[in-house]
């Protein structure tokens, strides 16, 4: 089962939802990713000890000064522009790079190799709770995040975020990946949803909250992934996002009150049911109703 | 020797275009025959790289000289890979291009010889 966590407005408590379902679950076979790669914050109220750590980024294309004709495919089959034929010179201009592979391919004089331009790490590690921890770090300066976390879910797939204290022949299997998305309605926020069960929409009953819910609620209905809402600091605001909940279909899975003991722990890097161990139940209620909607969306 | 000039439309009346990349057109004008030419810039409307694409399209056109109000860093390797002698058009004057080019040809402009700005990629306005 994969949970992705999102929001669409920043600040609402994807990460307070996300770590505190995973904690409030079998840890010992759920896994957190933290897909928020420009501004990590997970890893705050999991404490891993990181056991992995890898560099990642796109392929960018190298050219062979010696076999190249100068025949200028590259450049005619780049919808980036990130690579040039200009008189006698070939010029390569990674930050425009998607390191989609297409001047490779298209190049008839095979003069085009490709090499890795590095645009973060991802790494992983175990928690004291038993929850398995992976995220990805954007390099400062980057301008993109999406291959990082397409990185980050494929490494989880393929076995790399493995613990390394298990056996090696053990083939792992997690019951539940949470994936904290981040906020936003843009691509790495796409991406980290992309290939989710279930979208898990954090959101605050605010006009800003109901804003943002909106567009968050369009983009999952055009990826066709099943979606609740948890509306956090319930008792603020107004009743325009339970209205819209009702009007669209939304079911209403949780509700965090506004709670300024909550608000102080959080502050501390305490997670949500270590300061109010009783929502460990209200999150294990969560976790069936998600597991029910999903059957039935399966059906 | 073909000049390359970024205009708002296309004659030699119209305006300049302050940014390389982004002009609407450009005119190619020939020093030795006097004779012009308008082309529509492909990298108008690009998602980025545009100083690169519209590079790559006034050297296809054989222009050795760009006259304009900036040049972003790609824009400056792309045209200095080609060869391309760079000027600095004033941008706090509302000129045209004839105007523009009796400037030039006055030897009233500057060679650039770095980008004049720090790049537009990644700017808020791409998204």
């Amino acid at each position: 089962m994969r949970i992705a966590v999102a929001s669409g407005k920043g600040g609402t408590g994807k990460t307070t939802v996300a770590t505190s379902l995973a904690l409030s679950l079998d840890t010992t076979r759920t896994m957190v990713l933290d897909c928020d790669v420009e501004a990590p914050n997970a890893h705050l109220f999991l404490n891993p000890t990181f056991e992995r750590r890898e560099e990642v980024g796109i392929l960018i294309p190298q050219v062979d000064g010696g076999r190249c004709s100068l025949c200028g495919r590259c450049a005619e089959v780049c919808q980036f522009h990130a690579i040039a034929v200009i008189g006698q010179n070939i010029l390569v201009f990674p930050e425009l790079c998607h390191g989609c592979g297409s001047c490779t391919l298209n190049c008839p004089e095979q003069a085009i190799s490709e090499q890795l331009d590095v645009l973060g790490i991802i790494e992983a590690g175990p928690t004291p709770t038993g929850v398995y921890f992976a995220r990805g770090v954007m390099k400062v300066g980057e301008p993109m995040a999406v291959p990082i976390i397409r990185e980050l879910k494929r490494w989880d797939i393929e076995g790399g975020a493995t613990s390394l204290s298990r056996q090696q022949d053990e083939t792992y299997d997690w019951e539940t990946i949470i994936l904290d998305a981040p906020p936003g309605t843009s691509c790495p926020v796409v991406e980290s949803v992309h290939g989710a069960d279930f979208v898990a929409l954090v959101t605050e009953p605010t006009p800003f909250g109901l804003h943002d819910l909106r567009l968050m609620v369009e983009v999952v209905h055009e990826l066709d992934i099943p979606v609740g809402v948890v509306i956090n600091r319930d008792g603020i605001g107004d009743a325009e996002v339970d209205k819209f909940c009702a009007e669209a279909d939304l079911p209403v899975l949780m509700r965090i009150p506004l709670d300024r003991s909550i608000g102080a722990g959080i502050a501390q890097g305490k997670p949500l049911v270590a300061i109010r161990p009783e929502y460990t139940d209200h999150f294990r209620d969560l976790y069936r109703r998600i597991l029910d909607i999903v059957q039935e969306a399966e059906l | 020797m073909k000049i390359a000039i970024p205009t708002e439309t296309d004659n030699l009346d119209s305006l300049f275009h302050p940014r390389f990349g982004r002009a609407v057109s450009f005119i190619i004008f020939d020093t030795e025959t006097e004779e012009w030419e308008a082309f529509p810039n492909p990298a108008c409307n690009s998602h980025g790289g545009a100083g690169v694409q519209a590079a790559q399209f006034i050297t296809k056109h054989g222009a050795q000289v760009v006259i304009s109000g900036d040049f972003g860093p790609k824009a400056y390797n792309a045209l200095a890979a080609g060869g391309v002698q760079m000027f600095l058009a004033p941008v706090d004057e509302t000129l045209s291009i004839r105007e523009l080019l009796a400037r030039y040809q006055q030897g009233q402009l500057n060679q650039v010889s770095a980008p004049t700005n720090p790049g537009h990629h990644g700017s808020p306005s791409q998204g």
